[in-house]
């Protein structure tokens, strides 16, 4: 057997073990996104977005819908390889892929996919939830897919070089609680960045999540804050940079190898 | 004969400055039962860490089957089983999964996978467990599914780190059958133990490790053959109140019914039985007081640190 069928077999396999391993565990996984999207539209979308009015032609239940799902998107790839690379890590069995002979690269590939799926089908199931309160439509859905993938993939790394350097429990969840939540939160997903005062808006050029969030909602619904090219570029460097340093990591062995 | 294993002038040293391993070289025949013994701390568990590829070695070199650790490291890890000391599986995951997953790291189709996982988890008794959590399973089972897990890829070298620690001896001894087995198919094992009756009863060669050097490195006929002196506890028919003088050997008191003989090298048991019966003094069974392979064990380590004082 040539050594990249042996490459994909290995991948496959860790692929299929992530996606297991979060399915078995569907009411951790997927069932909340859906229960905090339903309380996000009855809340924002019915009870309060009716008094908000349309937004960039929308109205505010249909406006939120792309944010909704990204977010979900978002903090789930991340929490899916932040979790099971430290669970691995902390369990040892992290131990199983290092003795085996796959490369880093397909370590690092198994475990963003693995994060992707769960991304997605979160993302789905969220989705799902959105059209029962909004009617939306995809106005570019190819682009809709690559950003919603990107997006994921981007944060799968950033989970992954979480899970590398976290030694306990606590160091898995302060980059969601106290970076990811309020970027998310302040990255437009409720609101159109048009409605702050000039200089909030130019701070909130520096979250890069507003980029992602505002080239999914021109997939989705056809507008945007901002320019597709510029979204798209730093979404790209960013999976550039956190690619290459979880790499690195990973051949050095930081955090799994003495 | 080909050379399964070769380490040379190999060195660890960890972050926090301690030097594991202080340059050391060794040689495993394929289809040996070999034994690296040593006491905690020696070493042992960092020159195995560096073949397994879990800890990086400070410097020198190792060979799997010929193949270089720096220049091919898929090629030596596909010949590698690793049995660790600890549980390294995911304890959420069934029996069966783990054992097909690790499969799937060694690049054999899942398919195949789930063909060779029935067979070792049959071999190892774990078949009606098959569908059930890891963590569910009893320490025995557990150890019996990281050498199912280790297997699955068949590779031509074992590593068994500590295997039957903490397992009953009915489980233990079906272990050492089951080593002994794959040994003779072929497999060359290497042996980690605490238990030296083990090392004794299945290796054949054996290195001890200690401070971080190879301090002992033969075969074991050769190593108990160079033991300096043995001590047996004789049971005897009629009680005695004190030891008996005058003996080819050196004869302590125990209790009424038992007396230890020491026989130094040159000693022969032929001696003492025969001046025991002059005596009158019937042997109704006799044990020696500690395994030859501890007490050389211990003599060789005692000697070592005498030395280094």
């Amino acid at each position: 057997m040539n050594a990249w069928r042996r490459y994909w077999v290995a991948f496959s396999t860790l692929v299929i073990k992530e996606v297991l391993r979060f399915s078995r565990i569907w009411v951790q996984t997927i069932l909340p996104p859906a229960i905090t999207t339903t309380l996000y539209f009855i809340i924002f979308g019915n009870l309060i977005g009716e008094r908000i009015g349309p937004m960039d032609g929308y109205g505010y239940k249909e406006f939120i819908v792309p944010g909704l799902i990204l977010m979900a998107v978002i903090a789930n790839s991340y929490a899916n390889t932040v979790s099971s690379f430290f669970q691995a890590k902390y369990q040892r069995h992290i131990e199983e892929l290092l003795i085996s002979p796959v490369p880093d690269w397909i370590i690092l590939a198994g475990y963003v996919v693995g994060g992707v799926a769960r991304g997605l089908a979160v993302g789905a199931v969220v989705t799902g939830v959105s059209l029962f309160f909004a009617d939306v439509g995809v106005v570019h859905p190819w682009l809709t897919l690559l950003v919603v993938v990107l997006t994921s993939v981007l944060f799968a790394l950033g989970g992954l070089i979480n899970a590398v350097f976290a030694r306990n429990f606590d160091d898995i969840s302060v980059i969601p609680t106290f970076v990811l939540t309020p970027l998310t939160y302040l990255g437009g997903v409720f609101y159109s960045i048009d409605m702050l005062p000039h200089f909030w808006q130019r701070v909130s050029l520096a979250n890069p999540v507003l980029y992602m969030i505002n080239a999914f909602r021109y997939g989705i619904l056809g507008v945007s804050d901002i320019e597709l090219g510029v979204a798209l570029a730093l979404i790209l460097g960013f999976i550039g940079v956190l690619g290459a340093a979880a790499l690195w990591l990973l051949r050095k062995g930081v955090g799994i190898k003495s | 004969m080909t050379t399964a294993v070769r380490l040379e002038a190999l060195r660890k040293t960890y972050a926090n400055g301690t030097e594991a391993l202080k340059g050391i070289d060794l040689e495993v025949e394929a289809g040996d039962f070999f034994a690296l013994l040593g006491p905690n701390g020696a070493g042992k568990s960092t020159a195995i860490g560096i073949l397994a590829s879990l800890v990086r070695k400070s410097s020198g070199r190792v060979e799997v089957f010929g193949h270089d650790l720096d220049r091919d490291p898929q090629a030596v890890k596909r010949r590698i089983g690793l049995v660790p000391q600890e549980f390294n599986f995911n304890q959420w995951e069934p029996v069966e999964e783990i054992v097909v997953n690790q499969a799937g790291y060694y690049g054999i189709p899942r398919r195949d996978a789930y063909r060779k996982a029935r067979r070792v988890l049959k071999e190892l008794d774990l078949w009606s467990r098959r569908r059930a959590q890891a963590r569910s399973l009893s320490g025995g089972m557990k150890r019996r599914l990281m050498i199912a897990r280790a297997l699955v890829h068949e590779p031509p070298l074992m590593i068994l780190d500590e295997p039957t620690a903490g397992v009953d001896i009915e489980i233990r001894r079906s272990m050492w059958a089951f080593m002994q087995e794959i040994n003779r198919a072929g497999t060359t094992i290497i042996l980690t133990t605490h238990y030296l009756e083990e090392a004794e009863n299945l290796c054949r060669s054996i290195a001890i490790i200690d401070e971080g050097r190879i301090v002992e490195n033969s075969t074991m006929q050769q190593l108990l053959h160079r033991l300096h002196r043995q001590s047996f506890l004789l049971t005897l028919r009629r009680p005695l109140e004190t030891a008996p003088a005058g003996a080819p050997a050196r004869l302590a008191w125990r209790d009424p019914y038992t007396l230890e003989a020491t026989l130094e090298q040159e000693q022969t048991l032929n001696s003492l039985f025969r001046w025991l019966d002059e005596q009158g003094i019937e042997v109704l069974s006799m044990r020696n007081k500690q395994n030859r392979l501890e007490q050389f064990f211990m003599d060789r380590v005692k000697r070592r640190r005498e030395q280094a004082a």
